[in-house]
């Protein structure tokens, strides 16, 4: 579905991603894990077309991926963002129409909105709510339905556990799976790498802007390299 | 006496159409324009000459004065958006633009110059104005409660969260731009057929200040604050004329205790409601029994 082929990404001098490749199949839940500085928000803000790659080749199914935002966000690819990036002074409901923001269809809109009332109840009370009053993980919530709201095929989560409890992070680890399981694929960025790679079909590890290892979740985690240096396990 | 009053509702409701104007831009894209007051003089001019020289129905001058203020509006917002120019290099942008605007109509011998325009005709009554500031009212209200104005909301807030939902920052800067300068061309309409006559240094800075105190004072990404604080501050000073010099000065504590008792305005983010009254006085009966 995503293809990236030899990306390479600058902030002014500071090269942040060097020569990065990576695949993201159709239907699955790939995890991009790494430590703080990695490069894993670059990429997702390039993806999403918010940042400029100085080169290299994004194809998405098949063709090169646009270079304006709203291109991109019409061909299907929608980022939800670090630290969810709400917009504090609309309301919950407001939030969610704001993902919603190119589509015309009214009606697919309003089923939509009671679609992501059902996928977070909390967020069903909350709707008048203004969305800098809330929680943090009804804030990601939120942010993730936003998101959701733009029907995307690509869902781009860019550490959707930052800053939450323990038990609000398996919560929504537990609904990424659920949002996956309805056709959307998912390219998720974590630091927790630990629960990412547990969940994920594929992942990638990367660091200082390169990839160390790939393979399936499930072989990153006995991985002794990724062990060693990202789940705090002695040898 | 009733004479008095009504010259001053006439004034400040003109204020309020060029008010709710800067409200739809300053309060809900954060951008800040120093040189509303230019759209206003191009709205009065424009008015003024095609009914004084041409002849032409004050209603379809009225009309000219919002189209050619708009178009003004377009022609200094292409450049300056897309630019993305940062929000203070825009503001001083504007300053430029309102300053270069006065020095032209000075200059002009269609707009005859610094001597102005005297004894245009007196078309504008207070009805009129009721009816076109409620009609203006009515548009930005709806405007703002739109896909569009929850755009420039999301643009306020965090213009590359904007970007991430599909919203094109600069169209939804420069449309909220050219409606906000139609309504200054259109109160700039008004009052040229109010005071039947208008010259360039009526619409200094200064005037551009007053409008975005009003807004500011009024409340940021509130249409109802704004409309308040437009007529408080063309009231208060008015009706203290008889206090002279002193009206500046209330003027100014006015605009003080409002920073002190509400640094996010009257009415900041919010608009006033009728559950927002009865919340308001649930509230005060309650405080007043405990
Ligand atoms: N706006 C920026 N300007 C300059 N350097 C940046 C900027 N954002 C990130 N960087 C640098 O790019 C590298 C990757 O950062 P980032 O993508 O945020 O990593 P991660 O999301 O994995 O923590 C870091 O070295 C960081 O300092
Ligand atoms: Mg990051």
């Amino acid at each position: 579905m995503l293809s990236i082929r030899n990306l390479n990404v600058k902030y002014g001098q500071i090269h942040a991603l060097h020569g990065i490749s990576l695949e993201v199949e159709t239907g699955r839940v790939v995890a991009v894990v790494g430590a703080n500085g990695a490069g894993k928000t670059t990429l997702m803000m390039t993806l999403a077309g918010l940042l400029s790659p100085a080169g290299g080749e994004i194809l998405f199914e098949g063709t090169a991926l646009p270079k304006e935002a709203y291109k991109i966000l019409g061909r299907g690819i929608c980022l939800v963002p670090e630290r969810r990036r709400l917009y504090a002074n609309l309301t919950v409901r407001e939030n969610l129409l704001m993902g919603a923001y190119l589509r015309k269809d009214k009606a697919g809109i309003a089923a939509d909105l009671e679609r992501m009332y059902d996928l977070f109840p909390i967020m069903r009370e909350r709707i008048k709510q203004y969305a800098g009053t809330l929680s943090g993980g009804e804030q990601q919530m939120v942010a993730i339905a936003r998101g959701l709201m733009s029907r995307p095929k690509l869902l781009l989560l860019d550490e959707p556990s930052l800053g939450l409890a323990p038990l609000m992070v398996q919560f929504m680890f537990k609904t990424i799976r659920e949002i996956n399981a309805e056709g959307v694929t998912v390219l998720l960025a974590e630091q927790n790498a630990f629960q990412a790679l547990d969940m994920a079909d594929d992942a990638f590890v990367l660091e200082t802007g390169r990839v160390l290892v790939s393979g399936s979740g499930k072989e990153l985690l006995e991985n002794p390299l990724v062990r060693k240096a990202y789940l705090g396990v002695k040898h | 006496m009733t004479q008095y009053l009504s010259g001053i509702l006439s004034l400040g409701l003109i204020y309020v159409i060029a008010t709710v104007g800067l409200a739809v831009f300053t309060g809900f894209t954060g951008l800040f324009s120093l040189g509303h007051a230019a759209f206003f003089a191009i709205g009065a001019y424009t008015a003024a000459i095609l009914t004084y020289f041409y002849g032409v129905n004050f209603y379809l001058a009225l009309a000219a004065a919002g189209v050619m203020s708009g178009l003004v509006g377009f022609l200094i917002g292409y450049p300056t958006l897309k630019a993305k120019l940062r929000t203070d290099y825009f503001a001083i942008a504007t300053l430029g633009f309102g300053e270069a605007t006065r020095v032209l109509l000075e200059n002009l011998s269609i707009t005859q110059g610094a001597r102005g325009l005297p004894g245009i005709t007196n078309y504008t009554t207070l009805p009129v104005i009721i009816v076109i500031a409620a009609l203006v009212i009515w548009v930005a209200w709806n405007f703002v409660h739109s896909r569009h104005g929850r755009a420039a909301i999301a643009i306020r807030e965090d213009f590359v969260a904007a970007e991430m939902m599909g919203v094109n920052i600069f169209i939804g800067r420069l449309r909220s731009l050219i409606f906000s300068a139609a309504c200054g061309g259109i109160a700039g309409g008004l009052f040229a057929h109010y005071f039947c006559f208008i010259q360039p240094s009526m619409f200094t800075a200064y005037m551009s200040t007053q409008l975005t105190a009003a807004v500011v004072a009024g409340g940021m990404g509130s249409i109802s604050g704004p409309v308040m604080a437009a007529l408080i501050f063309i009231g208060v000073p008015e009706l203290l004329r008889v206090a002279n010099i002193w009206r500046l000065v209330a003027y100014g504590l006015l605009l003080v205790l409002i920073m002190i008792f509400r640094p996010q305005g009257l009415l900041g983010y919010r608009e006033i409601s009728l559950s927002g009254i009865r919340d308001f006085f649930a509230r005060f009966r309650k405080g007043a029994r405990s």
